[in-house]
């Protein structure tokens, strides 16, 4: 499918979102958040340049499966190590345990249905953690109200990642044109949830 | 149509034509090293006087040997299907009015950058000889080796631009002036593949017709590489934010994961990938040098 002008200029400004967090929007934070963050945004934005660049057909390959779990998973650990410090360790290991074994079962073949609950599990606990943690933070007054957008953007994360995931497994839940014309939308409008989000502090 | 009416028209198609022959964006991504390696220096001076006498004679100087070569290569060019429609190939321009108007913009822009400042107008100069004398006259058509030394002169804006903000060549600008040496390859070899036949047609020697597909990957990937650590010490050399460096970092990785996907996986779409991207990293690098 032929990305349209439109679609473009909404990567386009991903693009430039997920730069501008990169090099502003975490100075401050501790090493091990910026570096998280470093990761998640970078591969948001490169991701980006690569849409635009390629179309479309660069989601047909088997590395996005991989590429596409380094942006929760970097997120959530970098939101954990900021606000829940007893879980500092144990989350990042889960983080580099969880994306050596969805690169594993992706790169050497698992019996069955292994890969996909893998996979399932790993997005699972990241996108739950991206979209509660900020939320629940915002309710208890641990965090400013605006905070909470980063949960939203959790969320929209949660929601174009599924759409794809069907997609990739041939039982898309809506039609492949209708998903790939929103994807950018929802990529535009999950990196400004995160910009702003952060902005209002973890 | 009356006799002015023709005139006119006239004059504007051979000024749609001469533009063409500046090769406007190629000029224009140089024009803008050279306005970063400006940018860059910060100290001790920073006047948009000098900036617009910059942009003035550099881009004069780049469209003067940019038209010269294509001057000199109208035969090979002739030959192949990529280039045959230029207005110097296809006689849309006199061959003789080409070389006066590529003269005349060179000693106008050579010129200039020496009016401003003698050691900014020396590698002015040197960008200019490596391009037209060593590059285009002495040895495209006999190595193919020879873009080396186009992207020599290709890196000479930045460091001209770096000079006329120092007032000398330091470290940092050797380095940015490498940086885009080594990114050049990713553009040339990556048109060498593509236009391959042509190439051939011409018999202008390129990396892949005398190394095959696989080293010229390998070259790409190599330089690749290599430009964006040499852009990432530049960077930081300059005294570059850290956030600045992130994504400069960050861009590089791109850069780098699509080395490995032309060494690793090859293909079509990869080379067109890489070549693209590598042009979006350096104008942002660029950007950044500047801010």
């Amino acid at each position: 499918m032929k990305m349209s002008p439109l679609a473009r200029i909404l990567l386009l400004l991903t693009g430039i979102l997920a730069a501008y967090q990169v090099s502003s929007g975490i100075d401050g934070f501790d090493t091990v958040p910026i570096i998280a963050y470093t990761i998640g945004f970078g591969v948001l934005l490169v991701a980006g340049i690569l849409l635009i660049i390629w179309g479309f057909e660069v989601l047909d390959s088997p590395a996005v499966v991989i590429i596409s779990t380094i942006i929760p998973l970097s997120l959530a650990a970098g939101l954990v190590w900021q606000n829940l410090a007893s879980l500092r360790t144990s989350y990042l290991i889960l983080t580099i345990g969880g994306f050596l074994a969805v690169t594993l079962t992706r790169v050497r073949p698992a019996p069955g249905k292994i890969p996909t609950i893998v996979l399932a599990i790993v997005h699972g606990i990241a996108g739950m953690t991206i979209f509660l943690l900020p939320i629940v933070f915002s309710i208890q007054g641990n965090a400013h109200p605006m905070f909470s957008l980063v949960g939203v953007g959790g969320a929209l994360i949660g929601l174009g990642g599924l759409a794809l995931s069907f997609l990739k497994a041939g039982k898309p839940i809506l039609s492949k044109e209708l998903i790939l014309k929103i994807l950018p939308v929802i990529l535009f409008l999950m990196t400004l949830c995160f910009v702003v989000g952060f902005g209002y502090g973890a | 149509m009356t006799i002015a009416q023709s005139s006119i028209v006239n004059r504007q198609s051979k000024i749609k034509y001469y533009w063409s022959l500046t090769k406007p964006l190629q000029s224009g991504l140089l024009l803008a090293t050279g306005l970063a390696g400006y940018m860059s220096a910060r100290c001790p001076i920073f006047s948009i006087p000098t900036m617009i006498g910059l942009s003035i004679s550099l881009f004069l100087a780049i469209a003067g040997s940019t038209i010269l070569n294509m001057w000199w290569d109208r035969d090979i060019d002739a030959k192949m299907g990529r280039t045959q429609k230029r207005a110097t190939s296809s006689g849309l321009v006199d061959e003789n009015e080409v070389l006066r108007v590529g003269l005349l913009l060179t000693v106008i822009g050579v010129g200039w950058a020496v009016a401003m400042d003698s050691l900014y107008g020396l590698v002015v100069f040197a960008g200019w000889f490596f391009d037209v004398v060593v590059y285009s006259i002495w040895l495209k058509r006999r190595t193919c080796w020879s873009i080396v030394w186009g992207g020599i002169s290709g890196a000479m804006p930045i460091l001209a631009g770096r000079v006329l903000g120092l007032g000398a060549i330091d470290w940092i600008g050797v380095m940015l002036a490498l940086g885009v040496l080594l990114w050049i390859p990713t553009h040339t070899l990556t048109f060498s593949m593509k236009f391959a036949k042509d190439y051939a047609a011409a018999c202008v020697p390129t990396f892949p017709s005398t190394y095959g597909l696989e080293a010229t990957r390998a070259t790409i990937a190599i330089s690749s590489v290599l430009a964006a650590i040499a852009m990432i010490i530049a960077g930081y050399g300059i005294g570059m934010e850290w956030g600045f460096l992130r994504l400069l970092g960050v861009l590089s990785g791109g850069l780098l994961m699509l080395a490995f996907a032309i060494t690793f996986k090859p293909s079509e779409r990869v080379n067109f990938g890489l070549f693209k991207y590598a042009s979006v990293y350096m104008l942002v690098s660029m950007i950044l040098l500047s801010i």
